[in-house]
């Protein structure tokens, strides 16, 4: 399967292009492209943006495999990634771990059946502690996660609240010294 | 009146990421003062007054670090923003940038006017998405306004800021990582010196801060450097962000000066720990820094006071654990992600740290030796000091810690295992070989078997208990 950039995303390359003293600065960016526009990075992408940035396709391909958010094959429509670091494990990450197994019939690291969600369990922290145990399914973190959580986020009911977590984190949670101590 | 908040008061309010309400609220004013009342080495003064220091992990102080920067190589000098956030445990980075992304780029202008700097690059990890866009549409605003572009603030200064994402690597983190990561290479680390003050981005002279150091420039330029020093404790100036999370019933961001004891964070701002249950052990600075036990909370949180009791305070990322936490459980998950982000150039990191993973599961599976104690810390000195980038020593500093902090849990673990397998192996002596290759085939389908996951058909789980409200995990 033959890959070209999207017009559009051809341009963005381009304008990527003149914010860097050197063309290679921008592999980067233009593998996020690759997979904006196919859900993965493919032999015949990863070809098209050494042609484009003058590199042998194998430093692109050394530079793709050294990092862990390219995919190098298909994955589901929504791609889930459930933290395991510290934090998280400590607030009980391998519950959702299981509950995730169960309810997608897949092991991590694989795609369920109908194509709609692939899944896996990382190991770097996401920098989202506060929410531990969490998950980011797509580009929205979510947390902290139990069964009825992960059941509302994944069967599509999600809440308005929940989803929009990021927007509302409440201010208290920075919360007075004061107030905190009467609350103690 | 409520603690003393610098630049997380407006943390919450989606109002306060909008340049107009940052304007009305005395935003972009430092910056202009710095490019109109100070001559760059004016500002660096007031930063080296001011006892800020390197918040992303090193704590290097911050003005000395600009003024190691030559101005006479003819090469353009780039500024750098350490937006990666790797370090598990650590996610205040994150805050400013969701709510309070103008204050970040005025000190970068602040920065940027000090050390004659004309382009910056903030380098922000990949699974920010939200944090990005954020950041991107500040960026977009500023232009707009001509805060950013070719006249800073209308006046005879030029600045442009460019986003760079990551794509999923700890290591990244690591400056000069990073810097090869925006060079649109692998990120590995390099060879120190010549440090990044001398050669860094493309060659050039590099400025690289973290994210939170450059967020309170605007601060220390309006207030002056020796309010800020005031503000916190001996060398150690100001406030700073900590990330609070684990076993605590308030996790979260607290902005509270240099020097507060960790006592207070966790129980004052953090409510206690989750559950009511004992404390047990508190990782005071990421992953990478040295536990410690529930009786060394009185500790000051600055940069020498970890220091000098054998931690750090690193990112100021606080991990809360209670006391029904496993600290061979603990030490197994913080070892495996060193073994999987040490980006392999060195030795005793690529091997050490997948050794001390290898060593974690067998003691956890019982299958390790009884003198594993004495291995692992022999494998933790022969990996602190050896390699080219910290990652190595940050992954050594933990597992001495949990090993001489907690020696107990490992040797009860040895104990009961090894009574085990010393049973097994007595029994595996007498087994023919037919008899062996028999089980061995038995265990391969078991393990199959259980490999495969439940279908739909099995009963669905059951009702979840209530969300925690103070903690408690229903889950765990
Ligand atoms: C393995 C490793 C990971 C690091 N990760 C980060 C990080 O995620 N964010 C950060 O700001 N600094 C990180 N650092 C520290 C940087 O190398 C560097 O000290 C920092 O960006 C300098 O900025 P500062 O002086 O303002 O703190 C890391 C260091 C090491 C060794
Ligand atoms: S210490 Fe580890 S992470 Fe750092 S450069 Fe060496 S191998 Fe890479
Ligand atoms: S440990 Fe999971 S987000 Fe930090």
């Amino acid at each position: 399967m033959s890959f070209e950039f999207t017009r559009e995303r051809r341009e963005r390359l381009e304008s990527l292009l003149k914010i860097y003293p050197t063309r290679r600065a921008a592999l980067l960016p233009a593998l996020h492209l690759v997979q904006e526009q196919l859900g993965y990075v493919s032999p015949e992408g990863q070809e098209h943006v050494a042609r484009i940035l003058g590199l042998p396709v194998i430093d692109v391909h050394e530079v793709l495999t050294f990092y862990t958010l390219y995919r190098t094959r298909p994955m589901g429509r929504r791609h889930i990634r459930l933290c395991t670091s510290i934090s998280c494990w400590i607030r009980g990450c391998r519950g959702v771990q299981k509950y995730l197994e169960e309810k997608l019939e897949v092991a991590s690291g694989g795609t369920t059946a109908d194509g709609e969600y692939s899944w896996e369990a990382v190991q770097q922290c996401m920098g989202a502690c506060e929410l531990a145990p969490m998950m980011q399914v797509g580009d929205d973190y979510h947390g902290p996660l139990d069964r009825a959580e992960v059941d509302r986020i994944l069967d599509g009911e999600k809440s308005q609240e929940r989803n929009g977590r990021l927007e509302i984190a409440p201010p208290d949670r920075i919360p007075d010294g004061e107030t905190s101590r009467e609350e103690a | 009146m409520g603690r003393l908040r610098l630049i997380s008061r407006d943390f919450g309010n989606p109002q306060a990421r909008k340049l107009e309400y940052y304007r009305a609220h005395g935003g972009y004013q430092a910056a202009l003062k710095a490019l109109d009342e100070m001559a760059p080495k004016r500002i660096t003064e007031e930063v080296i007054k001011s006892n800020l220091r390197g918040l992303g992990g090193a704590g290097f102080p911050v003005g000395r670090k600009w003024s190691f920067v030559p101005s006479d190589t003819g090469k353009p000098i780039y500024l750098v923003v350490n937006a990666d956030e790797g370090e598990p445990g650590t996610f205040k980075d994150r805050y400013i940038m969701e709510w309070d992304p103008h204050r970040l780029l005025e000190g970068m202008i602040i920065c940027a006017r000090a050390v004659g700097i004309h382009t910056a690059y903030i380098y922000i990890r990949g699974e920010y998405v939200h944090p990005e866009r954020i950041l991107r549409e500040a960026i977009e605003e500023a232009y707009r306004e001509g805060i950013l572009g070719s006249r800073v603030l209308g006046r005879d200064f030029a600045l442009d800021v460019h986003m760079h994402v990551g794509a999923g690597a700890y290591i990244c983190g690591e400056e000069t990582g990073l810097l090869e990561s925006l060079e649109g290479k692998k990120g590995w680390p390099r060879l120190k010196p010549p440090f990044p003050a001398v050669v860094g981005a493309f060659g050039c002279p590099t400025v690289i801060n973290n994210v939170e150091s450059l967020t309170y420039l605007p601060h220390i330029v309006t207030h002056g450097g020796e309010w800020f020093a005031n503000l916190g404790s001996e060398r150690n100036g100001g406030l700073r962000l900590f990330s609070l999370s684990g076993d605590v019933k308030r996790p979260g961001v607290y902005e509270l000066p240099m020097g507060t004891p960790l006592r207070e964070l966790i129980y004052d701002c953090g409510g206690g720990i989750a559950g009511d249950k004992k404390l047990k052990a508190v990782i005071p600075g990421g992953s990478s820094a040295a536990v410690l036990t529930a009786d060394e909370i009185d500790v000051p949180l600055d940069f020498d006071h970890l220091a000098r009791i054998g931690s750090m305070l690193g990112s100021a990322g606080i991990v809360v654990m209670a006391e029904d936490v496993c600290m061979v459980e603990a030490m197994r998950v913080i070892s495996h992600f060193y073994a999987h982000e040490s980006c392999g150039q060195c030795t005793p990191c690529r091997e050490g740290t997948g050794w001390v993973a290898r060593t974690m599961d067998a003691i956890l599976a019982g299958r390790a030796p009884r003198r594993s104690v004495e291995d692992l810390l022999q494998i933790a000195d022969n990996m602190s000091g050896t390699s080219i980038c910290a990652l190595c020593d940050g992954a050594a500093m933990p597992l001495r810690s949990f090993l001489l902090k907690f020696r107990n849990e490992f040797d009860q673990r040895l104990e009961r295992r090894l009574s085990s397998t010393d049973r097994e192996r007595r029994l595996e002596r007498r087994v023919s070989r037919a008899d062996w290759e028999g089980r061995l085939e038995r265990r391969v389908s078991r393990a199959d078997q259980e490999r495969r996951l439940p279908s739909r058909a099995t009963p669905p789980p059951p009702p979840t208990a209530p969300k925690p409200q103070d903690g408690s995990d229903p889950i765990r």
